[in-house]
């Protein structure tokens, strides 16, 4: 089987060469967190070591430096996840308010435990911690959108919602790289 | 009862909507002004940091070194992470414009020509509305070079996180800005004299940037008169759990709390027209408090939403405004599981660079798992107390009194709680889910 190939659509690499520019010169370092949004956006969701060595040399640094920012922030998956990664708020006012009780029904809906992908690839479940927006508790996050004041109905129509389109969907949004 | 920030749009991401409503007047104004008025004006308000910290704004501010030929930055801390806090988040996707504002008086003000906002990565929507909002700002000619003709230079960028709340804090923000972990830094040096790139940088939250717009419009001295005693001015509170309406309310500091629970204006009382058990006002890190104690001082006045009478008496009688993150618990709440919750939060976020943080939130969460688990003791109880005193004061950054204080104020005021999951382990009810979220075989 083929590599394939790593390298940012025309599209996204212009964007990350203005997000460079946004730092002093040099210091092009700076750009990494939203450069390692793009990639995942860009490859499949997650960040493999090779996409990783590739940001690192955009970015002129070396991969360790890549590798360790990008295992320390919770946002950076590195290994595959589905399609869609359903990141479920836990803490505080989203516990307080059935937070565990979404967790369980997305659990039994797609059977899968927490940290798992369906077996279609479709979903991965993830519990986070609080993701501000504790007035409209309980919530969960799928790529950047904010699903509120969750009830097990609203679940049901949103996963389906998600599972009907059938796309990949990332924090850093593609729509956000085309020009 | 005046509102600032949230106060003639509801939602208006548009700079016509926001120029209309009389925005960029006060930018206009202080490009006419000397920075270190602006400066004046800012101490003269007694704003201080609403990020939680409470820090008088303009001391912060006169704390910037000024050496000739480097550079200086002004960056906004919008990594708003705290459990219980939401309101930045809500100002920046419904008013960003007076954060841009906020932003090129203040960094006009300390002489930054390159600023940052600092946004929490998982505000994908919010990061692309204030992106959209600083193109438009450029396209005014309101950012970039010559603003408004008066020979200042400001580049603002919006740079978003990998999902750290450790970030929050503003030296790990800045080590984050330069492409690291976000692991604190050792302070001195403070930032205001080697920050970002060993630079003199300040770090001031999202709502205290904004509030300099309306100082700038009404004077400091007029918005000294909003509030009480040193609690001047506006605050967004954050309002979550059990109540009729949650959500984010601009007050003039100094409401009752218990106005501000029960009121139509506010909260609307208690979901189900239950009873209030506690409450956590000022995010998730400051000490919980019972009914009797958010309602009244230690003196028996009521409480009133300032800095000094929430803090009133100390961690015995009192807590802090903190961030403004107002979470309320009823009659059905249990502290201990709260609690563990929040200990677990803190155990994750722990960047792990200290090690009473990095071995005490762990340590400390696994102690509640057990007493939750009906396998506890009363020296766990004692032990969990002697653990959170050892790693209060004990960390290069505030994460770990944050992680200390909701253990030791949850013990202080409801111990007999705890010591009911040790005593009758069988009254214990929905222990299971704690298994079942932390992958553990159940006993």
């Amino acid at each position: 089987m083929a590599t394939k190939q790593i390298k940012f659509s025309d599209d996204a690499y212009e964007l990350v060469q203005r997000i460079i520019k946004r730092y002093p010169e040099g210091k092009q370092k700076s750009a990494i967190l939203p450069v390692l949004h793009i990639a995942q956006a860009e490859f499949d969701g997650w960040l493999s070591a090779p996409v990783m060595d590739y940001v690192a040399s955009i970015l002129s640094i070396q991969p360790i430096e890549v590798y360790e920012v990008a295992s320390f922030y919770s946002m950076f998956n590195l290994k595959p996840v589905g399609k869609c990664l359903i990141e479920v708020c836990r803490t505080g006012p989203c516990w307080l308010m059935g937070a565990e009780d979404v967790v369980k029904y997305i659990e039994k809906k797609l059977n899968i435990k927490e940290g798992e992908t369906s077996k279609d690839g479709m979903f991965t479940l993830k519990t986070v911690e609080c993701l501000a927006a504790c007035g409209s508790a309980p919530m969960m996050q799928v790529g950047e959108t904010y699903h509120e004041n969750l009830t097990l109905e609203k679940v049901d129509s949103i996963l389906q919602d998600y599972k009907s389109k059938g796309e990949l969907v990332t924090h850093w949004d593609k729509k956000h790289i085309k020009k | 009862m005046r509102q600032l920030l949230i106060d003639n749009i509801t939602s208006s991401t548009s700079l016509s909507d926001y120029k209309s409503h009389g925005g960029y007047a006060a930018l206009e104004k202080a490009l006419k002004m000397k920075p270190e008025e602006i400066v004046a004006e800012v101490q003269k308000s007694g704003l201080r940091g609403r990020g939680g910290a409470g820090f008088p704004t303009g001391m912060k501010w006169s704390f910037i070194a000024k050496p000739e030929g480097v550079p200086r930055h002004l960056v906004c801390n919008a990594d708003e992470s705290e459990p219980g806090t939401f309101k930045d988040r809500y100002l920046m996707q419904h008013k960003p414009h007076i954060l841009i504002e906020g932003m090129i008086i203040s960094s006009f003000a300390l002489g930054a020509n390159l600023s940052y906002i600092y946004i929490r990565g998982e505000m994908m929507v919010q990061f692309h509305i204030l992106q959209k909002a600083i193109d438009d700002a450029y396209a005014a000619g309101l950012l970039g070079k010559n603003i408004l003709n008066s020979g200042f230079d400001l580049d603002l960028h919006v740079h978003c996180g990998g999902g750290a709340y450790i970030c929050g804090e503003e030296t790990a923000l800045i080590e984050s800005l330069e492409g690291k972990r976000g692991n604190p830094r050792i302070k001195p040096p403070f930032p205001a004299i080697a920050g970002v790139w060993g630079r003199p940088t300040v770090v001031n939250n999202v709502e205290t940037i904004a509030a300099v717009v309306p100082i700038i419009n009404m004077t400091g001295d007029e918005y000294a008169k909003i509030g009480v005693g040193k609690s001047t001015g506006t605050k967004l509170i954050s309002a979550s759990g059990h109540i009729n309406k949650p959500g984010v309310y601009e007050i003039e500091l100094g409401v009752p709390v218990e106005e501000f629970i029960y009121s139509e204006q506010y909260c609307g009382g208690i979901k189900g027209g239950r009873k209030l058990k506690a409450v956590v006002a000022g995010g998730s890190s400051v000490p919980v408090l019972p009914t009797e104690l958010i309602l009244k001082t230690a003196k028996g006045e009521p409480r009133l939403m300032t800095y000094e009478s929430l803090g009133d008496g100390g961690f015995a009688t009192g807590t802090m405004l903190g961030s403004g993150g107002f979470i309320v618990m009823d009659e059905t709440t249990s502290i201990v599981k709260n609690l563990f919750n929040f200990s677990r939060f803190y155990h994750h976020e722990s960047c792990g660079q200290c090690s009473p943080c990095r071995e005490g939130t762990g340590w400390m969460e696994k102690i509640l798992r057990k007493i939750l688990d009906g396998r506890g003791t009363i020296a766990d109880i004692d032990l969990l107390w002697d653990i959170q005193s050892k790693i209060e004061g004990k960390t290069i950054c505030p994460l770990g009194e944050a992680a200390a204080w909701p253990v030791a104020a949850a013990i202080r005021h409801f111990r007999p709680e705890f010591e009911e999951y040790v005593r009758n382990p069988q009254n214990i009810k929905d222990v299971k889910h704690y298994y079942r979220l932390n992958n553990l075989v159940e006993v």
